[in-house]
Formats: C-alpha cells, structure tokens, sequence
C-alpha cells in the first residue's frame, strides 16, 4: 500500500475480486474515516485535546486536518488535490516538518468530501501557497497541543520539551518521553480554530500555534520523490477511468451536429437490439447507457435523432479577430493606471502601436473526461479526476435536488487536467444518467466530445501602444485586452449553468465576465491596463463557451505585453534584457531577469539579428508575474525560413516562487509548464465553421511532438527561505509564448503577433 | 452478436464472450479486468492503450478482438513487477517522469519494443521511434530522459 492512498483506495483494494474486476463498497455514511480506528480503550480517556469521536469535518477543527494513528503515522486530510506536479509530497513535507515526525509517517489524503473540507480544488496555483499554508499552520497547531498534553503527562513544562520524530521529551532527560501514538493515537483533536469564515482557496483556520523558523527546517525544501510515479508505472494505481461498481452500467453522451440545435424525436428503437441500451432524454440533454461499454459506444452512435433546425451560431474563422474587436463590449475594468495616459499620447512625439492574437484553445486533456455517479437511497457517490471535487458535490447536489450532505465525491487521478476542463461536465452528466436509470453509471466521453466539447481557453486580442516624447524618452504605456470572458462558465461545476447537463437541461443562465492584465512591475510616468470582455458566441451549451485553460488568459496576455516590450527594445535599437531592466522596478523582478540572462549566457545587443540562409537561430526573453511568483523565460530558437518549422531548441528558467518547498518537484512542473507552453504557442488552435468545432482530435488538434522536444530546459531556481511560498503550478507557462515570439524576431526580424507559429504562418510571415 | 475467444495476456488465457469487432482495449479492462490500458482517443492517435501483440506495440483501441487470433499480449501489468521491473519501469521511478501518468502505456510500452531490438539507440532514434505518442502533461523532458536511462541499463 502506498503512502499517498487515499481512503477510497482503502477499502478497494480489500474487495478486490478474483478475476481482476476492481469492485468498489459504496453508500459507506458520510463521516465514516477509515484511517482512523477508534478503539474501546482509546474512547475511556478523552481529555482536554482528544476527542473519541470526530468533532464535525468544518474548517474550524483541527481534527479537520490532521488526526494521530494509533500507530502514530499521521494522517493529513487536504482540500486540493494532485494534478501530477507532487503536491503531495510537498504538502507532507511541510506537515512533517511542523509536526516534527519523519516525513514517511504522514499519509496524505486528497480532496474527498468525506474527510477533507473545501479548500478549493487545484486552483490557480495555490496548492503550496495558500492550501499548504493552512496545512502548515494546522500541523503546527497539533504539534503545540500535543506538547501541552505531554508536558501535562510527564509534568514537565512545555518550554522544556522538544519533540524527535513523533516522540515528545523533556530536554533535560530523555528517558522523560511520550509519543504521539501514546497521547492521542486513535483518537481525534479536539481543538478550536480561528477559521477566517471563507471557503475555498482563501480559507484559512489557524491555531495558537506560531509555525518554525525556515532556519529549523530539517524536511521542507528537500528533493523527496513522488511515491504515486512506481503504482502508475507498475500500472497500480486506478484513475477515475478504473473503478467499477456493481450493476454499473456504461453512459455515452449525444451531442448535437449544430450548436445548439437540440433533439426533437430520439427514436428508441434504433438502440433496440443493444443488451441493456436506454435512451436519457431530459429537455436538450441527451444520453445512452447500456449494460457494456461497448454497447454504449454503438448506442450512441445508432441512436436515431433528429435535431432541431438553427442557424448556425458561429462566425467564419477567419473573422474571430474582426469579431472581437467589433463586438460590444460587456465588461471593461481599467485594473491599473498611473499618471495621465492619455494626455501623455496626446502630447507624445512619437507612438508605437501593436495589436496581438489568440484563439480558443482546447484543453484536449489526455484521455476525455470520466466520471461514475450512483445514486441509491438519496444518497449520490461520485468518483472524479475533477480538480474541484467539494465544487463537483455542490453541483451534483443542485443537479440532483439532494441535501449537499447526501452527495459524496471522491477524487481518483484523472486523464490529465489544467483547469476547468471537462471533468466537472462529465460528473454532472454522469449524476443525470445515474438517477434516470437508478443504476450507477460510469460515463466517459468519447475523443470528438472532450477536444470538440471542452470548455475552451478564451480568444482575444491585445493592443498595446508606447509614447515618446522628442528625445525619445517613453512617456506613456497603455494595454488593453478583449476577449472572450475566462469565465464564461465559471472555473468549477458548481452550479448546474457551468455545467453542460445544466446547460442543456435547461437552467437559468450566469455567463461570468473575467480577464486580466499583465502581472509586470515596469515602471512609467503615465500607464494604464485594462481588459474588456465580450458576450460568448452561443449563450448555452457552446461547444466554444471559455473558461479557465492553464494560467487563465495569462499566456495571452503576456504574449502580447511582453512581445511588446520587445518591439519597443528593438525600436529604440536596445537590448532586450537592458530594455526591461532598465524598466523594472522589483528586486525579484530584476533578479529573475539577470539570473536568466546569466544562465543563459545571453550577450548583449539589440534584435533582430541580420541574418541570411533557410535555418537561422535566435534568443528571445520574456518575463511574468504571477500572484507573489516571478519567472523570467529566454528561449533559442531556429527557424526553417523555407518550411516555416520552428525548433525551440533551448529554455533557460529563473523561477522565483518565494519558499522552495521541494526543489526536484519544482523543477518537473517547470519543465512541464514550458513544454505545455510551447505547444500552444507552435501548434494549438480550436477551430470552427459556423456549425461546430472541427479541431475534435490529435491530428486536427495536433500538440507538441516528442521529435520536437527541446534539446534542454535549464533552471534556475531561486530560494527566498524567508518569503512565503507561492505558486509554481502555472506561472512559468505565461511568458513561453512571448519568449519564443522574441526569438523569432531575434532570427529572422519577422514580428508574429498571431498565436500559434505553425509552420504554414510562419512560412506565410516570412514571405 | 458475440463470440467466445480466448486471448493469452500477460501469459495467462481469458475467454471472454464479445463482438467480434470490438477493440481489444475494452476487452482488456472491462472482460479481463486489466485497467492500466488507458482509453485516450479510439483512433490510434495517442497511444494510451498500447499493448503488446507477440511483442510488437499496437493500439488496442483500434484492434479488433477477432484480429487478436492466439497472439500473447503483453500490457504494462506484465511488462514487470515492482520486484522483477523492466529497466524502461525502473528508469520511469527513478527520473519521476510522469505527471499524470494517463498516457504512461504508449511511451513505455513502445519504447520497450523499441530498446529490445536497438541497442545503443541514438536521441534522434529515440525520438523517431516515440513519434506521435502524446503526452498533455508535457513530460517529454523526462521521458526522453527515463528511456535514454534504460537503453543505457539495457546495453
């Protein structure tokens, strides 16, 4: 048994049937905790801290968070879960550390309503930053109380105590000691929290207890490797694709030819002859289910529908950018201003403009979403890959009318994630399938319905413009982005209008309205940053409707802002590097600037260089915040001026994320974001005709090849023990796209403004 | 309407009851009960479901169980065991590769058919022979990393 199984896991793995089908125990009561065995002996001696039986999972119980086995490993309940850039271990390493127990002894368990409370899901890169700092500042609480339960025991005073490895002893003498098994194994705190009064990312319970200095830290800030990478490569571990439930059955989705076209006559008996194969048909919600899966695959593709007529929804593709710039705006916010920009252009000698593009992109997660709902006396099971599980129960419980306390999630990896893709669709969908038919369902969607149908990464535009005055001196900077609203749907299915069985059942309508703007610290006299959203293409169940894709709208963003940057450089015939340090007004800003620069070994001069020959090279920078995190990214690039290939051959990373929790984890999630991040900038375009999305697989949505892997990803990791940690999840992706565009112009002199650089744009750019 | 075969996987036979047409992929993780092949896409596009078949890596989402023949399969579960691992399985633990871990059948599975017949392969072989396996995590880094390790371990 790993460390990181989760309580679902437990009892799993117990029933595992001959044969090899993997059969679950469900309907198990709400409070039941299977890690922690309470014992008749243990329930006799409840004290001032210890309770026998668990006070109420609310955020503000430490039992919440952290209980003692009797065994005294330590068991840590955590709202968030793993999307794969081991959280885990971090989030253990730092309860460990504040507990002061070996970091072997604690067993985390991620984000199943059951045990854990709503700490917000995976979500903008607040794992470690704000989840880890309540995980911290709990186990420190816990570790105070149990040294006040010992100094009581052994009576000695608590400043006189020190705690080695779960084992609590006087200072003075040693043979004075008790552990943590022995103070309250088994049983549960029962301490108060300050809890802040919020849910989700923001919640926040501390206790008493002030947590270590950095310079004590013995386990926080080392390499510790993954413990779930050996079950996934000796195929042990279950996804949310794997778990089977008795007389489950299999759903498959229908989804309409035209957007939002809706069926009008569903003809049953075209699926008659399928064993088990029924037909869900609730208002423009559309699903099969059969007794075997791929009976569900041919009922979906059999059933005879006939959908309703609409004009088609969408406007020609080659119009996208037109549409943004001409569609009325629903939402502006000027999120920053200084000075008087527009006096300042009115006045300026000279003005550089530049206008940059992004389209939809798809999460095209690696395998479709998947999700197993049943629904059996009032009370719903859901298992999900969704990187919002307490949103998922939420949305489930809306969707079903039930109580949230009869709605129960439990979070199992899924088939990839970075955002608000179509996990929580297919919990929802799945919970209607699920109640219809009265068996438990296991839905997955098919390849077409997870690229084609996801919620999309917003397209937009940016335009940004740069005043002189006579001298040449900048006077004023403006930047402004419209696009289409990052929360369209919003970043979980919590409610039932985020989700597609809300959508096309019928719900009341909530389109959000959200962007952003750039996260610099450029300093000029006059600046203003602003963002505009406009109304989706199609109001409901919009195979277009946007929402949080990686770095929500970062990526955009900062192609735009920081390309621009580099234009101005190169106007002003400066180095790129020179350009922004001379610029940028942060410390960490500048540091992560000149540590990559450094790193890099980047010469300066200004771009682009003039070059002759098919294949030329060329180095770009760019840099980012991202809530407390500074990343500065340079990239070498070379450029097939014949064929239009580009090679992104080399990735220099100065990371800045304040605290480094586990360096080794940290460097594996920067390499993933860039590789993430290049492909989106070469490659990833959703595309459409007035009808639907045509980009439903890996050809017509192609992403990064392995032969286009780069030939090195060096990274600078820069370790502020003394600043709190914030997140790494997300930040390094967002100025990928902006560095590679720079590196181009470096090479070629050629500016691409439009994402993303395929080879047939590139070749056209450079004609 | 179905027909009974008997597929060896993992050097052990399972009669299974199914269309003939069906893919092998569901035979492997609904009739047999083997999870670790992964449904990805059902068109033979990203290699979350490859197999082995009498050693060569196929995609079991697009091969009929009809086609399955008496062929032996092989699936990651029987590729190695954490006490007798395949040298791609130890690299894989060692260099942390994945992140997910979804599309982890594809590139193991063809890079062990890969490694077993070129020795000493090259970065460029490498690449070429992982061609068109997706990963959406973007771990290429630690793969291309985990396979030159076990090409090294594999001599």
């Amino acid at each position: 048994m790993t460390k990181f199984e989760r309580p679902a896991a437990f009892s799993r793995r117990a029933m595992l049937k001959s044969g090899g089908a993997l059969v679950v125990s469900i309907g198990m009561p709400i409070s039941l905790d299977t890690v922690l065995a309470v014992s008749e002996a243990n329930a006799q001696v409840a004290g001032q801290f210890a309770a026998a039986i668990k006070p109420p999972l609310t955020p503000d119980h430490l039992s919440s968070y952290i209980a003692v086995n009797a065994d005294g490993t330590v068991a840590a309940f955590f709202g968030k879960m793993d999307m794969g850039h081991g959280i885990t271990v971090a989030i253990a390493q730092m309860v460990a550390e504040e507990l002061d127990v070996p970091f072997k002894a604690v067993k985390m368990h991620l984000a199943d309503t059951a045990t854990s409370v709503q700490q917000g899901g995976a979500s903008g890169s607040t794992g470690i930053q704000l989840g880890g700092k309540q995980m911290r500042m709990a186990a420190a609480e816990a570790r105070r109380v149990l040294v006040e339960m010992a100094a009581e025991r052994l009576s000695v005073p608590a400043d006189q105590l020190t705690v080695i490895d779960g084992v609590v002893q006087s200072k003075a003498d040693a043979t004075k000691k008790v552990s943590y098994a022995e103070l309250i194994g088994g049983r549960y705190f029962n301490v108060p929290l300050e809890w802040n009064k919020q849910y989700g990312n923001t919640l926040y319970a501390p206790g008493k207890a002030q947590p270590k200095k950095p310079s004590e830290y013995k386990i926080v800030g080392k390499p510790i490797k993954r413990e779930d990478v050996a079950p996934k490569v000796f195929a042990q571990e279950d996804f949310c694709t794997d778990v089977k439930l008795p007389g489950m059955m299999h759903g498959r989705m229908l989804r309409p030819p035209v957007a939002g076209s809706v069926p009008v006559k569903v003809d049953e008996s075209s699926i008659k002859d399928i064993p088990g194969a029924r037909v869900v048909w609730q208002n423009a919600f559309l699903g099969v289910v059969a007794d075997k899966e791929w009976d569900a695959i041919q009922a979906m593709q059999k059933l005879k529908v006939e959908w309703s007529q609409v004009t088609p929804p969408f406007p020609p593709q080659a119009s996208l950018y037109d549409h943004i710039r001409k569609s009325a705006v629903r939402k502006k916010t000027v999120e920053k201003q200084n000075g008087n920009v527009d006096d300042a252009f009115k006045a300026a000698a000279k003005v550089i403009e530049a206008e940059y593009e992004w389209p939809f992109q798809s999460h095209a997660a690696m395998g479709p979403a998947c999700a197993l709902v049943e629904v059996k006396d009032g009370f719903a099971t859901c298992f999900s890959g969704s990187q919002k599980t307490h949103f998922v129960q939420e949305g489930i419980a809306a969707t079903l009318e039930l109580p949230l306390e009869k709605v129960h999630v439990k979070w199992l990896t899924g088939p990839g994630s970075y955002g608000r893709n179509d996990a929580d669709d297919c919990a929802a969908d799945a919970a209607v399938l699920a109640k219809a038919v009265g068996k438990p369902v296991r839905l997955q969607y098919m390849r077409e319905q997870g690229t084609g149908w996801d919620p999309k990464g917003p397209a937009s535009v940016h335009k940004a413009r740069m005043a002189f005055d006579a001298a040449g001196n900048i006077t004023a900077y403006e930047f402004t982005s419209k696009g289409f609203s990052r929360i369209d749907v919003n970043t979980n299915g919590g409610k039932p209008e985020d989700t597609l069985a809300g959508q096309t059942r019928g719900v009341e309508l909530h389109s959000g309205d959200g962007f952003g703007v750039p996260a610099e610290s450029y300093e000029f006299a006059n600046k203003r940053l602003t963002w505009e959203t406009i109304p989706p293409l199609l109001d409901r169940a919009s195979p277009l409707r946007s929402a949080h894709l990686r770095d929500p709208v970062g990526p955009q963003i900062h192609f735009a802002s920081e390309s621009f940057m580099d234009e101005v450089a190169a106007a002003l015939n400066l180095d790129p590097v020179e350009f922004r340090l001379r610029h940028l007004k942060e410390p960490r800003d500048i540091a992560v600037v000149k540590a990559a620069a450094e790193k890099a070994g980047w010469q300066p001069r200004p771009s682009p260089q003039r070059q002759t020959g098919v294949k030329v090279n060329g180095r770009g920078i760019a840099y980012a915040q991202r809530n407390g995190t500074r990343v500065a990214v340079i990239a070498e690039v070379e450029v097939d001026r014949s064929s239009g290939k580009i090679y992104a051959r080399r990735f220099v990373v100065a990371h800045d994320c304040g605290q480094i929790i586990n360096p080794d984890g940290l460097a594996k999630c920067i390499e993933g974001n860039i590789v993430q991040g290049i492909s989106r900038t070469l490659w990833e375009e959703v595309k459409f005709n007035d009808k639907a999305v045509t980009t439903v697989d890996w050809i017509s949505y192609p992403i990064l090849d392995i032969t286009e892997t780069p030939e090195k990803i060096e990274t600078v990791l820069i370790d502020h023990p003394e600043i709190a940690p914030s997140g790494a999840g997300e930040p390094s992706i967002r100025p990928v796209a902006a560095a590679i565009a720079n590196a181009i112009f470096d090479a070629t002199g050629v500016r691409m403004r439009r994402v993303p650089f395929s080879p047939d744009r590139v070749k056209q750019a450079m004609a | 309407m179905a027909q009974r075969f008997t597929l060896n996987v993992n050097g052990k036979d399972h009669t299974v009851d199914v269309d003939p047409d069906m893919p092998l992929l569901y035979a492997l993780r609904n009739d047999i009960g083997l999870n670790n092949p992964h449904f990805g896409c059902g068109l033979a596009q990203c290699g979350a479901c490859t197999v082995h078949l009498d050693g060569q890596a196929i995609r079991s989402c697009v091969t009929p169980v009809s086609a399955v023949g008496d062929g032996k399969v092989v699936t990651l579960a029987g590729l190695g065991t954490p006490e007798k691992p395949h040298p791609l399985q130890i690299a894989y633990v060692e260099e942390q590769v994945p992140q997910c871990g979804y599309c982890i059948n594809g590139w193991i599975m063809t890079a062990a058919a890969f490694l077993r017949d070129k020795k000493k392969p090259t970065e460029a072989e490498i690449k070429t022979a992982l061609e068109g396996l997706k990963c959406r995590c973007g771990t290429h880094m630690g793969i291309m990393r985990a396979v030159k390790r076990a090409a090294e371990m594999m001599g």
